[in-house]
């Protein structure tokens, strides 16, 4: 099999570290080669943090180039736009619909620019918006839009549900596993 | 059984397997979780020392008695060690020990992009250079066996990439390794001249026979896929490289970085028509095959910046390239910030609003340097903020005090006491503010000396920082809470103004620290708020402005009750 590419873009803080550890935990359980590279130290500080994921027969590279990711994951629209020169042509990417106004716009020497999930479907790129926060919010925690992604994530891939949540359970501490379960259950069904 | 694992996970667990004993590191970016995973095991003794110095010298102690031993760091940190490593290339060892050393090309979270290499062989101290999980664990018993063999410490040369990428890694049993004999040795341990000689005798013929054996092992090895074109490359290149170039040319990969082999490559050249070295940053293995008269192709397409990729090789060496799409749209940059809540903040808005000069150092404090607060004007090395400020008051000595220097409490441990030492046996009119946020941040919360707790989370004794300055020799120490600005302002501009050397302990623990409760967050109210946007100078993420309005995004506000200071109109509650 040839080797898929899937990005997670967030602002520092949102979770993509559990995010990409989840996907990464699936996907060698299924019995993929896997390699997921994160971002540690600096660039957490609510920066703009990428992680990527790839899996395959054997994979060489951490790293995802210009135009090579299947899908992107993202967790805010303006990374979702940031990253979209990774996007093969004619990939998808999952997006929250949240929008998180980086230090520049707070400061008011740039705009945050509007109808960007617009722009990007013009692009090109096939577009799935889900208002994580609200969802995450739902499960009981605004913190857990990442794991309402993943729920997406896993309804579009074609794994069996225990690999999930067998995933969640070695991956979230016990006394969020609850909020988490049902977070990813909405997000599968958003 | 195979499992997925960070580079530094598997490293810690190549640790374990090894049977490794004693383990003393400094956090330091990326290569930190190497020695936080070491210290989840029970057999294994692991500890942070207050900087890689005393780290490195800790391993090597415990391995001339007889342990396997271990220091981890990050590249800049092995300038810190470096005296105790080009004589502990001398001394040789008694127990197996290795040095983790973790490079960061493309300074993902660094101050610098040197090359560690430079240091294996001026130090002429082995390097291995792993390229994913699996080889960071093999790579690194196997750094045990040669360390033991060739009497010498072993470097495992990392990378951003390889720590901090997960891939699959085959789990094993640990090797029970019993403690060696001690045997007092005076001539292989004491360095002073007379035996100091015979063991650089020692060390040169030990190289030629590590070339010998770079020559022939495992880890060094031929890929012939019958192509014109051969690849001589190492470490996270190498996977790269694969990934662009496939089986469509030769490798030579090379897992010992330092000592290299000399017939190996010359055999391996003569095979090709065209010979590339691909590696990241300096020519270091470029220079070494050129300098065997061995011609190759290396940074006349490559860069010495940054990292590489597999689409820049595939790009420099076929000239292929990707289709990709871009947006027709100015995206906004987003650089990291300080948190919602972080006790620097108010500090560094009170040190922005008097115009002070500020030394800085190495922790998330250097984001003050950034807008809106801008209020740093140097960042050198760990401790670099004190020592500097000496100086450059020693230099302007007569004219206005208006200077600073900033240092927060891990860093101060690490290297910045030594240069307030100097502040007051050599009286400079010097003031040090320590930000004393009882953790070591930016590295991900760990403990240091002054914290009261050690790696493993247990209690141990906790330097006090007011009683230190003043056995140091500094009269006059006050402390400060930085949620109180005004109060801040006051003392800075108090102490700033006075001839002789301050300390102003500005004291807050980080709020991401899980035991500091928050205050409920605040609210604008909006027929209050004029847009006036005078809030939004000191740079909280949780607040922005909206149709002329102010907001507070209630997820990320710890209600630490700055932006409350800061409005005039009483619009924040």
């Amino acid at each position: 099999m040839q080797t898929k590419s899937i990005m997670i873009v967030g602002v520092g803080g949102q979770g993509s570290l559990l995010a990409s550890r989840l996907l990464g935990s699936v996907l060698i359980s299924r019995g993929y080669d896997v390699k997921v590279s994160e971002v540690h130290g600096m660039s957490q500080r609510g920066g703009s943090v990428v992680t990527y994921v790839k899996y395959g027969d054997k994979v060489y590279s951490p790293v995802i180039e210009k135009g090579e990711a299947d899908v992107i994951i993202s967790f805010e629209e303006l990374e979702a736009a940031r990253w979209i020169s990774h996007l093969k042509p004619g990939g998808t990417i999952i997006t929250s619909t949240q929008q998180i106004d980086p230090m520049p716009v707070i400061s008011g020497v740039a705009e945050y620019p509007d109808k960007l999930i617009e722009k990007i479907e013009n692009a090109g790129a096939k577009v799935i918006a889900v208002d994580a926060l609200s969802l995450a919010q739902k499960a009981g925690n605004a913190k857990a839009s990442n794991v309402v992604l993943m729920g997406k994530v896993a309804s579009l891939l074609d794994f069996d549900e225990s690999c999930w949540q067998n995933a969640l359970k070695k991956l979230v501490p016990p006394k969020f596993l609850e909020v988490n379960k049902i977070a990813f259950e909405l997000g599968k069904n958003a | 059984m195979k499992e997925l694992m960070l580079g530094n996970k598997a490293f810690a667990r190549g640790l374990y397997e090894a049977g490794c004993k004693v383990v003393s590191s400094y956090p330091g970016t990326p290569s930190t979780e190497i020695t936080e995973e070491a210290a989840k095991y029970d057999e294994i003794y692991a500890e942070w020392a207050p900087n890689e110095k005393v780290a490195m010298e800790v391993a090597l102690g415990a391995s001339m008695a007889g342990a396997r031993s271990f220091c981890g760091m990050k590249h800049v940190g092995l300038n810190v060690a470096a005296d105790p490593l080009y004589t502990a290339s001398y001394t040789g060892v008694n127990g197996g020990m290795v040095i983790a050393v973790a490079d960061d090309p493309g300074m993902h979270s660094s101050q610098n992009e040197q090359d560690s290499r430079h240091h294996a062989e001026a130090s002429k101290v082995m390097m291995l250079e792993p390229s994913d999980s699996d080889e960071c664990k093999r790579y690194t018993k196997l750094a045990f066996e040669l360390s033991e063999r060739f009497d010498t410490p072993v470097i495992v040369r990392m990378s951003t990439r390889v720590s901090h990428s997960q891939s699959a890694v085959e789990l094993k049993e640990r090797d029970e390794i019993s403690l060696k004999d001690y045997e007092k040795n005076p001539s292989k341990y004491v360095m002073m001249p007379a035996y100091a000689r015979g063991r650089h005798v020692f060390v040169e013929q030990r190289t030629l026979d590590e070339i010998e054996y770079a020559e022939s092992c495992d880890i060094n090895t031929v890929e012939d896929n019958g192509a014109d074109i051969g690849v001589i490359t190492s470490g996270i290149s190498y996977v790269y490289s694969k990934e662009a170039l496939g089986d469509r040319v030769n490798y030579l990969k090379l897992g010992i970085v330092y000592p290299l082999p000399k017939k190996l490559i010359e055999d391996f050249c003569k095979k090709c028509k065209k010979v590339y070295v691909i590696e990241e940053l300096d020519p270091f293995i470029e220079n070494h095959c050129k300098a065997l008269g061995v011609e190759v192709i290396g940074k006349e397409i490559f860069s010495m910046l940054g990292e590489y990729s597999q689409s820049l090789i595939a790009e420099r060496v076929f000239g292929e390239k990707k289709d990709y799409t871009e947006l027709d749209e100015q995206i906004p940059v987003r650089p990291p910030v300080m948190c919602a809540g972080c006790p620097h903040r108010g500090l560094f808005y009170c040190l922005s609003k008097l115009g002070l000069t500020v030394s800085g150092d190495i922790g998330c404090y250097t984001l003050g340097a950034a807008a809106p607060l801008t209020a740093m004007d140097s960042t050198i090395c760990m401790g670099a903020s004190i020592s500097a400020l000496h100086g450059f008051n020693k230099a302007r000595e007569g004219a206005d005090k208006k200077s600073v220097a900033v240092i927060g409490d891990s860093t101060f441990m690490h290297s910045g006491m030594t240069g307030l030492v100097n502040i007051a046996y050599n009286a400079s009119n010097s003031l040090v503010i320590i930000l004393d946020n009882s953790i070591t941040g930016m590295t991900g919360h760990q403990q240091n000396p002054t914290t009261g707790k050690n790696l493993k989370g247990d209690p141990a004794a906790a330097v006090n920082l007011e009683e230190l300055c003043k056995a140091i020799g500094i009269k006059n120490v006050s402390v400060v809470d930085p949620y109180h600005m005004s109060e801040c302002e006051k003392v800075i501009k108090e102490k700033v103004a006075l001839d002789e050397p301050c300390v102003i302990i500005s004291r807050r623990p980080c709020a991401l620290l899980k035991y500091v409760k928050h205050n409920p967050p605040l609210n604008v109210e909006s027929d209050k708020c004029v847009g006036c946007k005078q809030c939004l100078k000191i740079g909280c993420p949780a607040i922005s402005i909206h149709d002329k309005k102010c907001e507070i995004d209630s997820t990320q506000c710890v209600g630490c009750g700055i932006c409350k200071e800061m409005c005039r109109l009483g619009a924040i509650r």
